[in-house]
C-alpha cells in the first residue's frame, strides 16, 4: 500500500529538486535574456537557436547526463535546469524587447544610469512576461524531473510509481500516479493564479 | 551575426575536443567528436539500425495518428458545443501540462509491454497539444463565415466540413507540430524504459554496455531525425498559413455587417 511508503519524503524530495532547478534556471536565464536584449547582436544570433532548443527533445539527452554526472540527483536536476532555463531566457528576452520605447526614452532623457534603467523601468515593465517564463520553467522542470525519476529509478515521486509497478502492487501504483497528477495540477493552478495576480498588480 | 554563430559552433566544438583530449575526464565519457562521427557512420551502415528505426517510426506514426485524430475530434466538438466545451475544458487544461511518462506503467498494464504501450504513449503525448490547439482555433473562425453558412441553411455537418475546418486547419497543424515533437519524446522514452527494439532501446543498450561513443552517435542521429521531422511539418504549416491568409475573407465594413449577434451554439 502506498500509505506505508514514504509518500511525504518522496514528495519533498521531488519538490526540492524541482525548486532548485527552477531557481537555477531563473538565476541563469534572466541575465541571459537581458544580455540578449542589451546586446542586439547576441539576440539576433541566438534567438532562433534558443527557440529551436525549446522544441528539441532535450530529455532524450539524459543518458549523456548519466554518463557525465552519474545516476543521482545531480543528473535529474541538470536535465530539469536545462529544460527550464530555455523558456526563462526566451520569455525574458521577449519581455524586455516589448518594453515600450517611450519608457526607455523618458528614462534616458532623465539621464538614468544603466542600473537604474534596469531596476526602475525595464524590469517592472517586463515582469509579467518574465513570470510567464518562470511558470513555463516550473512546468517543464516538473515534467522532466518526475519523468526522469521514473526512468532512472531514483529519487521521489517518479521513482515511487516505478517501484509500485515493479512490485506489481497495482492499486498502490494507481495511487502514486494519481498523486503525481494531483501535485502537478495543484502546482500549475497555483502558478497560474499567482501569474494572473501579478499581471493585475503591475 | 552569421560570424558569431559560426564562432560559437567552432568554440563549442573546440572546447569539446580539448576536454576529450586533455585527460581531465575519463576518455570513455567524453570521446573525441571524430570517434563519435565514426560510430555514427558505422551505425548508419548497419542493417540492424534500420530495423530499430522502422520500429520507432511505426510506433510514433501510429501513435501520432491516433492521438491527433482523437485530439482534433474532441477539440472540434468542444469548440462547437459550448456546453461540452465548458464541461471538458478544465480537465484538459489541468491535465495538459502533467508529465505523461508517468502513465507508462498504466499503459503497460493495459496494452502490454510490447508495441502497444509505446503506441499508446505516443497517442497520449500528442493528444493534448492537438486538442488544446484545436479548441483554441475554433475562436479563429470568422463569425461572418458562420453567418453566411447559416443564411444558406447549411446543416451542422456542412458547417463543420466547409466553414470550421478550412479556417481551423493552419492552427491545427501548428498544434500537430507540437504533438509530433512530444510523441517522439514519449515513444522513445517508453522504449528506453522497457523494450527490446527501437531507437530508444538502441540508445539505452549502448549506455548499459558502456559503448559511449555509440551512445552519443545514436543520440545525434535521433536529434537529427527529430529536427528533420519538425522542419517537415513546419513547412506544411507555413504553406497552409500562406494559403489561408490569401483566401481569408476581407474584413467586412461594419455598415454591411449584421447588427444581430449570433446567439447560441455557433459561437465558441
Amino acid at each position: 500500500m502506498a500509505v506505508e511508503e514514504p509518500l511525504a519524503s518522496a514528495f519533498f524530495s521531488t519538490l526540492g529538486v524541482v525548486f532548485a532547478a527552477t531557481v537555477a534556471a531563473a538565476v541563469a536565464g534572466i541575465p541571459a535574456g537581458w544580455a540578449m536584449y542589451r546586446f542586439p547582436l547576441l539576440g539576433k544570433a541566438y534567438e532562433n537557436w534558443v527557440a529551436a532548443l525549446f522544441s528539441a527533445p532535450l530529455i532524450l539527452l539524459y543518458p549523456l547526463f548519466l554518463v557525465l554526472f552519474g545516476r543521482g540527483a545531480l543528473t535529474i536536476g541538470m536535465v530539469g535546469f536545462l529544460s527550464g532555463v530555455i523558456p526563462v531566457t526566451l520569455k525574458t528576452y521577449e519581455g524586455f524587447s516589448a518594453v515600450p520605447m517611450v519608457l526607455v526614452n523618458v528614462a534616458r532623457s532623465f539621464n538614468l544610469p544603466e542600473r537604474a534603467l534596469l531596476a526602475k523601468v525595464l524590469l517592472p515593465a517586463a515582469l509579467p512576461t518574465v513570470f510567464t517564463g518562470l511558470r513555463l520553467a516550473f512546468i517543464y522542470t516538473t515534467i522532466n524531473v518526475v519523468g526522469l525519476e521514473y526512468l532512472v529509478n531514483f529519487g521521489g515521486l517518479g521513482f515511487l510509481v516505478g517501484l509500485m509497478y515493479d512490485r506489481y502492487d497495482i492499486p498502490a501504483m494507481y495511487a502514486a500516479v494519481a498523486f503525481v497528477l494531483l501535485i502537478s495540477m495543484l502546482g500549475f493552478s497555483a502558478a497560474e493564479r499567482l501569474e494572473r495576480r501579478l499581471g493585475r498588480g503591475s | 551575426m552569421a560570424y558569431l554563430r559560426l564562432a560559437t559552433l567552432l568554440l563549442a566544438w573546440a572546447a569539446w575536443e580539448a576536454l576529450a583530449r586533455s585527460g581531465l575526464v575519463f576518455q570513455g565519457v567524453v570521446p573525441s567528436s571524430l570517434t563519435v562521427l565514426a560510430s555514427a557512420a558505422s551505425e548508419l551502415g548497419s542493417l540492424a539500425f534500420y530495423s530499430h528505426l522502422w520500429r520507432s517510426t511505426e510506433e510514433i506514426g501510429v501513435g501520432f495518428a491516433v492521438g491527433s485524430a482523437a485530439g482534433v475530434t474532441l477539440g472540434t466538438s468542444m469548440g462547437i458545443s459550448v456546453f461540452f466545451g465548458r464541461m471538458a475544458h478544465p480537465y484538459i487544461h489541468v491535465l495538459a501540462p502533467t508529465p505523461k511518462i508517468i502513465f507508462l506503467p498504466v499503459l503497460m498494464i493495459l496494452f502490454g509491454v510490447d508495441i502497444g504501450s509505446k503506441i499508446a504513449m505516443g497517442a497520449i503525448s500528442s493528444f493534448f497539444p492537438v486538442v488544446v490547439a484545436t479548441y483554441d482555433s475554433v475562436r479563429l473562425v470568422p463569425p461572418v463565415l458562420l453567418r453566411v453558412a447559416r443564411s444558406f441553411r447549411a446543416s451542422r455537418w456542412q458547417t463543420v466540413a466547409k466553414v470550421y475546418f478550412p479556417s481551423m486547419l493552419p492552427a491545427i497543424v501548428t498544434g500537430m507540430r507540437l504533438g509530433l515533437g512530444v510523441a517522439i519524446i514519449g515513444t522513445l522514452l517508453a522504449e528506453i524504459k522497457l523494450s527490446n527494439r527501437g531507437l530508444g532501446f538502441l540508445a539505452i543498450q549502448r549506455y548499459e554496455s558502456f559503448h559511449i561513443p555509440d551512445l552519443y552517435a545514436v543520440l545525434l542521429i535521433i536529434f537529427a531525425l527529430a529536427v528533420a521531422a519538425n522542419i517537415a511539418i513546419g513547412r506544411v504549416a507555413d504553406r497552409l498559413q500562406r494559403r489561408h491568409v490569401m483566401h481569408a475573407p476581407r474584413q467586412v465594413p461594419h455598415r454591411y455587417d449584421l447588427k444581430e449577434p449570433i446567439r447560441g451554439r455557433d459561437r465558441p
